[in-house]
């Protein structure tokens, strides 16, 4: 029987009050929010808080709306919201494609996007996705707000610009003209964690490639980005061939881990399988194809 | 910390530790034990109890996050001694075998059912697909909730 150590629990009533509270019980305090990540690791006793911040009464963070030339999403948003929401299928459908991989239908209806991002597990599909997007996320303090980009969000594993006294409220996503993008998980049995994952972005200016986001997960890529694969295709045509080059180039510059998932060189050919066929997708979906 | 619940529509009040986990609660405070502690783990699903109408996997919800909020369990699908059609399709369509995913498949078919009242097979693979059953195949999981389906709709044709 699996049973987290002694904690305290303190309810937050609104944004300020959690703050308040962490500010209060101090550096040894965590928030939860779904909790589907932090409390398997209290039941582990990975993770060991003097106090649990509860923010899920929070429902003023549990929003999604379209803002000027952006969707925002509140930190509270559920996985299962986003994979319904209309706004985020029709601008952004690489978000339903990696939402639909994520664990399985129960767990999606408690997670949450901001606790997926904050818990920063190196093989979590949305950081992914929204690396690939190049979405913000706005993170409050008792002194205001700071705009951090998600591409300098994620500063390790398990570690985020998130200090402590601090909470993540919203994730905010450009929305682009001729634009399209995918995401595609290998794992191995449905729930489980990426074995490789990859989530591409494609803007197309013609039949050129204005501006590329490629996301992976699970192998080691700095901030969840393949950065190489996209400068080769900026400004580039769009064409099969520029698709499994782009490939190549992030399996050759990604750095997985051999594990219980596979060894090395079967995770990088993934990658770039997984690249060249999401590229595809998005470029599709940007002309309006797929 | 006292925390006051409403489970299966009768509102309950404990003294609990805040570490105590929801399936624990509803098992050992409560002796709610058709709630089934499996995995501890968040995947099989046999926990599986709506929370605010929800399914959620009550092995992975602390009792104290349920302060305040409805909780039903497999216990309140009957109504007396009419059982819900579900567990009607469950019987009929041999939905079980060993029974310890039922309570739980039974709690994501309800709210299956409640969301979508005719759920294509697919669409019911996909809401158990979080939870794990040893013994059907999950083919007459499947073939039970479509019979449930099908009955309610009958039903409701027939009452103006």
């Amino acid at each position: 029987m699996q049973v987290p150590a002694q904690f305290a629990y303190e309810k937050a009533t609104s944004v300020d009050h959690a703050i308040a509270l962490l500010a209060r019980h101090g550096p040894e305090s965590l928030i939860v929010a779904g909790g589907h990540s932090l409390i398997p690791m209290m039941k582990l006793r990975l993770a060991d808080p003097s106090t649990l911040i509860d923010i899920n009464g929070l429902t003023d963070l549990d929003y999604i709306r379209v803002e000027g030339d952006q969707v925002r999403l509140g930190a509270m948003t559920r996985h299962a919201t986003v994979l319904e929401s209309a706004v985020v299928r029709e601008h952004f459908a690489i978000l339903p494609d990696a939402e639909r991989t994520i664990a399985d239908p129960i767990v999606r209806n408690r997670g949450t996007v901001g606790g997926s991002l904050c818990q920063a597990d190196p093989s979590e599909d949305l950081s992914a996705a929204f690396s690939a997007l190049r979405a913000d996320v706005v993170i409050r303090n008792a002194d205001g707000e700071r705009v951090v980009p998600v591409r300098e969000f994620h500063l390790g594993p398990y570690e985020t610009a998130v200090a402590h006294g601090e909470l993540l409220i919203e994730v905010r996503v450009p929305i682009r003209t001729h634009t399209g993008s995918a995401y595609q998980k290998i794992e191995r049995r449905a729930g489980d964690w990426a074995v490789a994952s990859a989530g591409s972005v494609v803007s197309l200016d013609g039949d050129t490639v204005a501006e590329a986001g490629i996301g992976l997960t699970a192998v080691g890529a700095p901030h969840f980005v393949a950065a190489e694969a996209e400068d080769s295709l900026r400004g580039n045509p769009a064409t099969a061939e520029a698709f499994t080059e782009a490939g190549r180039i992030a399996a050759e510059h990604c750095a997985p881990s051999a594990d219980q998932r596979g060894p090395v060189d079967y995770k990088r050919a993934l990658v770039a399988e997984l690249v060249t066929r999401t590229l595809q997708r998005a470029t599709a979906r940007a002309r309006g194809e797929a | 910390m006292e925390i006051t619940i409403r489970v299966n529509g009768e509102q309950v009040v404990r003294d609990v530790e805040p570490r105590l986990l929801l399936t624990h609660f509803l098992r050992d405070e409560l002796r709610l034990t058709g709630t089934h502690w499996g995995c501890d783990t968040t995947n099989c699903g046999a926990c599986v109890v709506r929370l605010d109408g929800v399914p959620v996997k009550s092995c992975t919800v602390l009792a104290v996050m349920a302060d305040g909020a409805a909780v039903d369990t497999v216990e309140g699908l009957a109504h007396g001694a009419e059982l819900d059609p579900l567990q009607e399709g469950f019987v009929t369509c041999h939905g079980l075998q060993c029974g310890f995913c039922t309570p739980g498949m039974l709690m994501t078919g309800r709210a299956l059912l409640d969301r979508d009242p005719d759920p294509s097979p697919q669409t019911i693979r996909e809401a158990i697909s979080g939870q794990v059953c040893r013994c059907t195949g999950y083919e007459n999981i499947v073939r039970s909730v479509r019979w449930a389906a099908e009955k309610e709709a009958s039903k409701e044709e027939v009452t103006p």
